[in-house]
């Protein structure tokens, strides 16, 4: 089916995705914005236009929503995409993979914790509150735990000249969590340092607001639907495919104490 | 039975392993020692030192804090003074920042210290594993700044009850206690008792672990059996120690008032301090154990439980994070990669103008010499001093009207060319200056007067200079 679009809805529609784009930039502050979103909602042909424009930047439509604004994500390989290896650039080269894994791990405990439970990622209202001290000390206490479940059995350490092999949670329990620096900054190479590092990153990126001065972060709409419609779905799937979930829908696992 | 030949399942023999590797950074310690420059290690017993600096640690360690490095290197110091006390303060610090920079291992990724050790798996192959361990801990305080804690494989190397039960041990100290009390030895009954306080402080530990665990989410621990579990445990041993120890108190007081040696007085008066102190730390460790249930039932409150979930959602922390913790590091590249690709959002790639960029790419690489380039002389021309200097300054200050009154430009002159034939100058570029001085830049800068000139079209008549013969004023800046 062809139609025609006139151009001036082309503009709108990209106007609209040049909105999403600006992380921090809220439809409530921005009457035109808001418009756009509203029309959006109401308008079929709009919508397709606005999505087929994202669409041709190498974007995705994730949500559009009075509160989140439209929420944009980048398809694999787009420019608009941000990639581990620039995000962890200063890391040392022999250390690398541990180190990428330890970033995205922290990227992942942030949403853990933002979201704690499946109903606060599915609530629309739900706002989250994030910490450094809150983050690292929930990983150290799942690797405590897994920690647990080895100990007294031959697997308690790891083997030696296989590092690759090593579990994650290892790794991060050796992480010191933090070192005493001499400007007196966090270590940027301690767990803290990268939680922090992670929180600072998404607060950028309009995903968190600073509330406060200890060092606490709120979430805002925008991450709730990121996470939920992307990020987690994606790393879902990606666990599924390792064999590492049993292959069943989210939903019958949600109830079930202890996953 | 042939001996030589490996056995699975022999844990001790990993176990002795690990133990003796807790006490290889002591060992380094004395044997880096030589390469230090800045100091004559030979006379220091580094080892020493570092056992007394997990002490000291260990001391310090109470329910929430640990201790500050600039604390336990200021309590060492008397102790290291005494191995060289010729040399200055400054040596004793560094040595012991030296040392405990050295348990810390800081020059490490992640301060900590490794050793290979073999294991035979069930089906008879060798296996060369890796132990990990710590001896001093960095850790953030709630004020965010950095303190030290022992790990537990410093509290067992620090006692010497090396892969022992903390119960176990618990006992096996109390017991000894007595003995070495019965039997006078009480220098050792000291150490004895210092044994006993460690492993209280242990248990300490493992219930501010839980309780932290809670705070963050009540699901996280497992309060329907291990935690009960833990509490009653405490509990026992509290119970145990506080009966035992009252009785270890009168024993030594009986001790302390029968020995007639003075050495023998003096070591039981000490040990009456130490099992004091072991009381205190009990009676606060039973003072946690008590509010540890009202913490659940109020961090139950706080993360209440909502219903079923309105619409299918993931659970990240069960789901996703866990599973990824337990998976190796390889194979946890690809998902928590797709997390952070995914969760990142998107970001606006910065294009340069398509015009600049050709003329970038064209332009010839420019030469560089890898010295960089000369570094110019600069040319040094002697600086004109004030012409005027602060005196001169002062005097026309002084000469200056006062606030409310008004002054010919002439007479100004007049005055100052009979104090001083530099003056006029001065006076001349003052006046110049104030000719449309601006009151609201004199307000924001929050001067309290302001030199005004006015030209009110008489004509100045002067050897000198010329012009108008300005009225000067001072106002008031209000």
């Amino acid at each position: 089916m062809t139609r025609s679009v006139p151009a001036v809805d082309v503009e709108s529609a990209a106007r609209l995705v040049a909105h999403g784009m600006r992380p921090k930039a809220l439809p409530a502050r921005d009457p035109g914005y808001a418009d756009l979103v509203r029309r959006y909602r109401e308008d079929d042909a709009f919508a397709d236009t606005v999505q087929r424009v994202a669409s041709g930047l190498g974007l995705v439509v994730l949500a559009v929503g009075p509160a989140s604004g439209l929420v944009l994500a980048a398809v694999e390989d787009s420019a608009f995409e941000i990639r581990m290896d620039e995000y962890a650039r200063r890391t040392v080269l022999a250390n690398r993979q541990a180190d990428k894994v330890m970033h995205g791990l922290a990227h992942l405990a942030v949403a853990a914790l933002a979201f704690p439970r499946a109903d606060d990622l599915a609530d629309d209202t739900y706002v989250g509150r994030v910490s450094v001290d809150q983050v690292d000390g929930a990983v150290r206490e799942a690797c405590r735990a897994l920690s647990e479940r080895v100990a007294g059995t031959a697997e308690a350490d790891p083997v030696s000249d296989a590092p690759q092999l090593e579990e994650v949670w290892r790794a991060w329990s050796r992480r010191p969590e933090a070192t005493a620096t001499k400007d007196g900054r966090a270590g940027e190479a301690t767990t803290r340092g990268i939680v922090g590092k992670a929180l600072r990153f998404l607060a950028e990126q309009g995903f968190l607001v600073p509330v406060g001065p200890d060092g606490v972060y709120r979430t805002t709409p925008r991450y709730q639907v990121q996470v939920r419609e992307l990020a987690a779905q994606r790393t879902f799937d990606e666990l599924l495919a390792l064999g590492v979930l049993p292959a069943a829908g989210p939903d019958s696992l949600a109830g079930v104490a202890g996953v | 039975m042939q001996t030589g030949v490996p056995r699975a399942g022999d844990g001790g023999l990993a176990r002795r392993l690990k133990a003796l590797a807790c006490t290889a950074p002591l060992h380094d310690l004395d044997a880096r020692k030589s390469r230090l420059d800045w100091v004559d290690a030979e006379r220091y017993q580094m080892a020493e030192i570092g056992l007394q600096a997990i002490d000291e640690v260990t001391l310090a360690m109470d329910f929430d804090h640990g201790a500050a490095q600039p604390d336990v290197v200021r309590r060492l110091l008397p102790f290291i003074g005494a191995h060289a006390p010729d040399a200055p303060v400054e040596e004793h610090e560094r040595v012991g920042r030296w040392v405990i920079e050295n348990l810390i291992n800081v020059g490490s990724l992640d301060r900590g210290f490794a050793v290979d050790y073999g294991s035979v798996t069930a089906d008879g192959r060798y296996v060369r594993r890796r132990f990990d361990f710590k001896l001093l801990v960095e850790l953030a305080g709630p004020d965010g700044e950095v303190y030290l804690r022992t790990s537990d494989e410093a509290i067992n190397v620090l006692v010497g009850a090396l892969d022992t039960d903390v119960e176990s041990a618990q006992v096996a100290a109390e017991v000894k206690l007595e003995n070495l009390i019965s039997r006078g030895l009480l220098g050792d009954a000291r150490l004895a008792a210092e044994q006993a306080r460690y492993r209280t402080v242990q248990y300490a530990e493992a219930l501010r672990q839980k309780l932290d665990a809670t705070r963050r989410d009540v699901r996280s621990v497992d309060w329907l059996a291990a935690v009960p579990a833990l509490l009653d445990e405490a509990l026992t041993h509290i119970e145990g120690r506080y009966r035992a120890e009252t009785a270890i108190l009168d024993h030594i007081a009986t001790a302390r008032d029968e020995a007639t040696e003075p050495s023998r007085r003096r070591q039981a008066a000490e040990l009456v301090g130490v099992v004091r102190d072991c009381i205190q730390r009990h009676t606060q460790l039973q003072t946690r154990l008590q509010e540890a249930g009202a913490v659940f039932r109020a961090e139950q409150d706080r993360q209440q439980f909502a219903g079923r979930p309105r619409r299918a959602a993931i659970d990240v922390f069960g789901q996703l994070l866990r599973p990824c913790l337990a998976l190796h590091v390889a194979t946890a590249v690809e998902p928590t990669a797709a997390f952070f690709r995914a969760g990142a959002g998107v970001r606006v790639p910065s294009v340069p103008s398509l015009g600049g960029l050709v003329e970038t790419l064209l332009a010839p690489p420019s030469d560089r010499d890898p010295l960089g380039e000369a570094v110019p002389v600069p040319e040094l021309a002697p600086a004109a001093p004030d012409p005027f200097g602060a005196e001169r300054w002062g005097r026309v200050d002084a000469a200056l009207p006062a606030a409310g009154k008004a002054v010919r430009l002439s007479t100004l002159l007049a005055q100052a060319r009979a104090a001083d034939p530099d003056l006029p100058r001065l006076v001349a570029l003052r006046v110049l200056h104030a000719v449309g001085s601006a009151v609201t830049t004199a307000r924001t800068q929050g001067d309290a007067e302001l030199l005004l000139a006015v030209d009110d079209g008489t004509v100045l008549r002067d050897a000198e200079y010329g012009g108008a013969d300005l009225l000067v004023g001072t106002a008031e800046v209000l």
